[in-house]
């Protein structure tokens, strides 16, 4: 079953700058996706697309059997609530503990204040943070504070993980360790998509890799490694 | 709910969070209000005293020779029938005439004038005053009573009713003037400690956005902010000009009795509590318009 898909996508910045061009990509619920590429391939334009930051100038996005481009404004919040985003420098509110930075998720899509304890303890259970509920940002590790930054992400229980560069900060054993939990997280059923530089990490995991270069998709392998361009 | 209670919260927390620009624009909206406030006081009194002036200011109509008494109060009912007439005094001749005896010799029982009783050099001199309610309407009633036969002459004091209506007039205008620019100088300063907290919470913004928050979710602290500045740069010259009315109406009543003899000052509380609610308003008015009109330019989700 089907929980993206991109139809002719193409985007052009003001300047005549083409970003992508013409791009089909279909990824199952359930999916892990690795979409690797160059600088300057395309991959930040298509990650923005999927969270509606960007508007595509021409081709149909769908998540979900939803055609972005119909979605009004006053339904984009609610779209983003089932799209869990990781980015490279986690974006962690530096003045608000563990607890409260994945709260705060919660609490913006209006979970009840006696749920949201239980749902944030479960989830700091899951990342392996627990015990660091009540530790700042500034008092944890790279590795520490993505996997904050994934609680958070996952703490609303989306179907869909975006995830761009999320081992770009971090060393190759804390990097996989993430990749471990991105893994864990998809096998909970979560479709994953991560955009990465990390050659080891895409050939150790063995997962889809499509790879992008100059605004155009030149490699979808199923069970693939990091492909050179 | 909870996006209230953050709002609020945030709200608060913004305020100190750009302090200076917090302070500047509580101190532009304070200076706005008071002119406001004080302008509103000496208008407020002014209004007294003109109503006061205005039932004072009358109209003196006198007779052609021969014009019986009878015909004069026939035309005094016929002044006192219009609507915007308040009232009228018949001062018959022998009256005008012991008047003037007693405004050039008061209280001389031996009035010199005595002499002159018998042949009243006033006796073509029986008048009606005629009060109005408004003073606006004297020109009408001066050329209706001008109409009337028997009328020898109007007298009115048609000076003090209208410089007295063009200044009340002038002081509106300026006031209005001064505190429409005020007014913008506020907003804008509120617009830019808004656009400043936006700057300093860009990140946690973003965050938000892609978290799933709404726009009033993200733009409610924002317009909290802005409505508290409103609020205290509304209370703090209610309270100045509380304290200050009060004094200057002690200082003028006791230190001028002659110009407290003449004026009544509008009591403090029926000053303050049309002022009050006005200013209220109108401080979280330009905090919500200064906080709102950044927020959709720059605030979407």
């Amino acid at each position: 079953m089907l929980l993206i898909v991109l139809d002719q996508v193409s985007k052009i910045y003001p300047g005549n700058v083409q970003a992508l061009k013409d791009v089909d990509l279909k990824v199952d619920k359930g999916e892990f996706v690795f979409v690797v590429g160059q600088s300057g391939s395309g991959k930040t334009t298509l990650f923005k697309l999927l969270l509606k930051e960007l508007e595509p100038t021409s081709g149909n996005i769908y998540i979900n059997n939803k055609n972005l481009e119909q979605l009004r404004h006053s339904q984009v919040p609610r779209f983003r609530r089932g799209v869990g985003v990781v980015f490279q420098d986690f974006r962690l509110l530096k003045d608000r503990n563990v607890y409260e930075n994945i709260a705060f998720a919660q609490r913006i899509v209006g979970v009840p204040a006696h749920r949201i304890r239980k749902n944030v303890m479960t989830i700091l259970e899951l990342v392996g943070l627990r015990e660091k509920y009540r530790s700042y940002p500034s008092q944890l590790s790279g590795g520490e504070q993505q996997r904050v930054a994934m609680a958070r992400a996952l703490v609303n229980n989306p179907p869909l993980l975006l995830a761009d560069e999320p081992t770009g900060n971090l060393d190759p054993k804390n990097a996989w360790e993430i990749m471990r939990l991105l893994e864990a997280v998809n096998k909970r059923g979560t479709t994953v998509l991560v955009v990465t530089h990390n050659r080891n990490i895409v050939e150790r995991m063995q997962k889809r890799v499509v790879t992008l270069s100059e605004g155009q998709i030149v490699a979808d392998h199923r069970k693939g490694g990091y492909i050179y361009v | 709910m909870y996006s209230w209670a953050n709002g609020l919260k945030q709200g608060f927390k913004n305020l100190f969070r750009n302090r200076l620009f917090t302070l500047a624009s509580i101190g532009t909206i304070t200076a706005c209000l008071f002119l406001l406030g004080m302008f509103y006081c000496i208008v407020v009194n002014f209004q007294g005293i003109y109503s006061e002036v205005e039932t004072t200011v009358g109209v003196t109509v006198f007779f052609d020779s021969g014009v019986k008494e009878d015909q004069i109060n026939q035309i005094k009912a016929q002044i006192q029938a219009r609507d915007d007439v308040d009232k009228v005094n018949y001062t018959s001749a022998e009256e005008a005439w012991a008047q003037y005896k007693e405004k050039v010799f008061p209280n001389n029982k031996d009035n010199i004038l005595t002499n002159l009783d018998s042949d009243n050099p006033l006796a073509d001199s029986a008048s009606l005053e005629v009060y109005l309610k408004d003073a606006s309407s004297q020109d009408q009633v001066i050329d209706y009573i001008k109409s009337i036969d028997g009328v020898r002459s109007v007298n009115a004091s048609e000076s003090a009713a209208k410089n007295l209506s063009s200044i009340g007039k002038l002081l509106g205008y300026a006031s209005a003037g001064i505190i429409i620019i005020l007014l913008g100088v506020a907003i804008f300063l509120i617009s830019n400690t808004v656009r400043i907290g936006i700057a300093v919470r860009h990140e946690e913004i973003a965050i938000m956005k892609y978290l799933g928050a709404t726009d009033f979710f993200v733009r409610a602290p924002f317009l909290v902010e802005g409505m508290l500045i409103g609020l205290i740069g509304s209370v703090i010259p209610l309270c100045v000009l509380r304290y200050l009315y009060a004094r200057v109406v002690t200082f003028v009543t006791s230190q001028f009795s002659l110009l407290s003899a003449l004026i009544s000052f509008t009591p403090v509380g029926e000053v303050f509590r049309l002022l009050v609610p006005i200013t209220l308003l109108i401080g979280l008015g330009m905090g919500f318009l200064g906080s709102w009109f950044t927020l959709i330019r720059r605030v979407r989700v």
